[in-house]
């Protein structure tokens, strides 16, 4: 069982359990960091057991893509993985493989942490010009969140008008929502998944305990089966080899460790995954993004007033208290959330480099590096606005119809 | 189906192409041709049709002598370490329509071939007449390499001679230096376009992930094969998706508005230089969001289809119903 964690399987119980004070706690559900600091990702890596996402493995991509690395990629913000350089052989072979990520429509408001593992799938999908699948758990977050089953399915579909924003070709793209599309082979394949973890399994996996109900304890299936092409027939019917890529946070990989231990076990392949870093609140890495609180986070319908305001008031700045000190100690970026952002979406790598030194060495001012955020971020709030617009309910239809997508390899 | 001897050596006199034949039993290898020919001063050719794993086909023709390790010639085009192996014989009939023993450079005059990738051996080049097999075992041609290269663009190649016995390192800053000549797969006008696109290093082949030439392998009969031909050409150019390709129709209105942008700037400009890259800079700008805003129209368009064809479909059911009645 290679893929088991170090330090056994539990990770810290966040669900109705006891906090793990001493460790830091990365889950599904739960993502705390050790004594209110940062989240150790070397220590993460080594626990989860998969691998780090080295350069020779990008360069890899930019030669078989023929184009340049996303910026997630060349940023190490996309830094885990398991086996994706066996993709890449598949890939290379002239085989294909899709893709799979999803979302717990939880909210009706999305920031920007929610679009990164989007926007690096629509690379993906654009770059490699493979299929891909989106999940919506509407029932999970039904069960979790204890909405009503028709809020979940509202909120299911308002997030894919967001995420169908992001630039998805609907030509390749399958959304469903699982209080629509569960059942036939996708139910065959939960049910063949069920029957290969055993209660204490997923207790250990998840940190369930007697008190959470049977609808928590029997979810994990629901997220596992879209790794297998066999619960797609419309789509995969007779593809049952294809390779399966999951690009998601780093918290969703209990769901694919439990998916890898199983796969072979009822003869399907793997998936591999490639795994993100968590994106920091404006107020700082050791601040919580939450939804009660609007200025933790840029939201895709800030006007671009909001932004400025947002960012001027609330990112958390590593500039020294007053300018003279500033010119002499230079600002601090490993604390810097305006640096940080701009390392997820200023595409120029030059210019990030040149901010990063002068910045760092006190030649430049906070009210500079958050002037440039602002508008680096004003640009990609209008883009997603106005590709926004064009998404109708019926485009939602057409890319939730069970449908057959002839042209998803093309 | 393949052209004989007799045609190839009326299309060499048709190009006004020098050479001499000398007639002699059937040879099989270098050794046995040497016997007959090997004496006249020309110099002697080895040839050999290989494979890779994605089912393309080389031909690699070479001096006698010259040291041939396909190993670090694998490496050069590509494929990867033990990516290059001699094809099965069937395929010498399939393909070149050759016989066993007469792999040769004239053979790409066939149809069938089209598909193969040539390589000379340099040291051809030097040589005053160089001996090919004319589609026999029974007859060796001699010829110039200048006059082979008339032949080959007459067929509409481009000779390609290459230092056979060269070994450079290929690596992460070394692409290999080969790669340019492996078969690309079925060529069409779309194809030349993307693989013009991209100015990144490209090293692979990988820039456009084709399908396999899988240009039968195996024995397989004359008329499969042209069918099988037929299917091949007709995915590899699927209308729709080249129609509905975003990336090549964002950089092909880039290019067209840059261009005349570009011609008509520099007109007026002191320095024409700037507006090259000025150029590049706006395009990457634009670029980015105009691919976006297609894409829209890409969803919203198939959007509109869908209900419409929802719609329709719907109106059948029920009228069919209704006259059930």
């Amino acid at each position: 069982m290679a893929e088991e964690p170090k330090n056994g399987d539990a990770v810290g119980s966040g669900v109705g359990g006891r906090e793990a004070e001493e460790e830091q706690v990365v889950n599904p559900w739960e993502v705390t960091a050790k004594d209110g600091g940062k989240i150790d990702y070397d220590k993460l890596i080594e626990k989860f057991g998969c691998q780090r996402l080295e350069e020779p493995l990008v360069r890899r991509v930019e030669r078989l893509t023929g184009r340049p690395a996303h910026v997630f990629l060349r940023r190490g913000v996309f830094f885990a993985h398991r086996d994706f350089n066996e993709i890449l052989d598949v890939y290379e072979r002239g085989e294909k493989f899709y893709l799979y990520t999803g979302r717990g429509p939880s909210s009706e408001a999305l920031h920007f942490g929610h679009l990164v593992p989007f926007m690096f799938t629509k690379y993906l999908q654009d770059a490699f010009k493979v299929p891909l699948v989106i999940q919506l758990t509407d029932d999970e977050k039904c069960m979790w969140k204890n909405l009503t089953v028709e809020e979940s399915k509202r909120l299911a579909r308002e997030n894919a008008k967001d995420i169908i924003a992001c630039g998805f070709d609907i030509t390749r793209t399958f959304i469903f929502s699982d209080f629509n599309y569960v059942g036939g082979a996708f139910y065959e394949n939960m049910v063949k998944v069920a029957k290969c973890v055993t209660f204490n399994k997923v207790v250990g996996i998840f940190g369930f305990t007697n008190e959470d109900h049977i609808g928590k304890i029997s979810f994990p299936p629901v997220q596992a089966v879209p790794s297998f092409p066999s619960s797609f027939p419309h789509l995969f019917s007779g593809k049952d080899n294809l390779r399966c890529l999951i690009p998601c946070a780093i918290d969703q990989d209990p769901y694919f460790r439990m998916t890898r231990d199983v796969a072979p076990r009822i003869g399907y392949q793997k998936p591999a995954l490639i795994e993100s870093s968590f994106f920091p609140a404006l107020q700082g890495e050791t601040g919580k993004m939450s939804a009660s609180d609007p200025n933790s986070a840029i939201y895709v319908t800030d006007s671009s007033k909001d932004i400025k305001n947002k960012v001027n008031r609330y990112a958390f700045s590593g500039g020294q208290d007053s300018i003279e000190n500033h010119r002499k100690y230079g600002a601090n970026l490993e604390v810097d959330i305006p640096v940080k952002y701009l390392g997820f979406f200023l595409e120029d790598d030059a210019e990030l480099d040149h901010i990063r030194k002068e910045y760092g060495a006190g030649r430049m001012l906070t009210g500079e590096v958050k002037k440039r955020l602002i508008e680096v971020l004003s640009e990609l709030v209008e883009r997603h606005q106005r590709a926004r617009a064009s998404v109708t309910d019926e485009m939602v239809d057409a890319f939730m119809a069970v449908r057959p997508l002839p042209h998803m390899f093309s | 189906m393949g052209y004989t001897k007799d045609q190839l050596l009326a299309r060499l006199k048709e190009l006004q192409i020098d050479f001499v034949c000398y007639d002699h039993p059937a040879v099989l290898t270098v050794e046995a041709q040497a016997k007959y020919v090997g004496h006249l001063g020309g110099a002697l050719s080895k040839n050999l049709l290989l494979k890779d794993k994605k089912h393309r086909y080389y031909v690699v023709s070479a001096l006698a002598n010259t040291n041939i390790d396909l190993k670090v010639l694998s490496q050069r085009l590509g494929l990867g370490k033990g990516g290059l192996r001699m094809a099965a014989e069937e395929a010498l009939q399939e393909i070149l329509q050759v016989p066993l023993g007469c792999v040769t450079p004239l053979a790409l005059i066939n149809d069938s071939a089209r598909d193969v990738s040539l390589l000379l051996d340099q040291g051809f080049k030097s040589q005053q007449s160089c001996y090919f097999h004319p589609l026999t075992n029974e007859v060796t041609l001699s010829i110039s390499a200048s006059s082979l290269d008339k032949f080959l663009i007459s067929i509409g190649r481009q000779p390609s001679y290459v230092d056979l016995e060269a070994n450079p390192a290929v690596g992460k800053d070394n692409p290999p230096d080969l790669a340019s000549l492996a078969p690309s797969g079925v060529p069409t006008l779309p194809d030349k376009v993307e693989n013009a696109v991209t100015s990144i290093p490209t090293g692979n082949d990988g820039l456009t992930v084709k399908k396999p030439t899988k240009l039968a392998g195996e024995a397989k009969s004359p008329a499969a094969l042209q069918k099988e031909k037929l299917q091949k050409v007709q995915s590899s150019i699927d209308p729709l998706a080249e129609a509905t390709n975003i990336e090549k129709l964002v950089k092909e209105i880039m290019d067209k508005t840059s261009t005349a942008f570009l011609n008509e700037i520099t007109k007026d400009l002191n320095d024409p230089q700037i507006a090259p890259s000025v150029s590049d800079v706006v395009k990457r700008r634009v670029s980015s969001d105009l691919e976006h805003m297609m894409m829209s129209l890409k969803n919203a368009a198939y959007t509109q289809g869908f209900q419409a064809g929802f719609q329709a479909t719907l109106r059948s059911s029920l009228q069919s119903i209704s006259m059930q009645k």
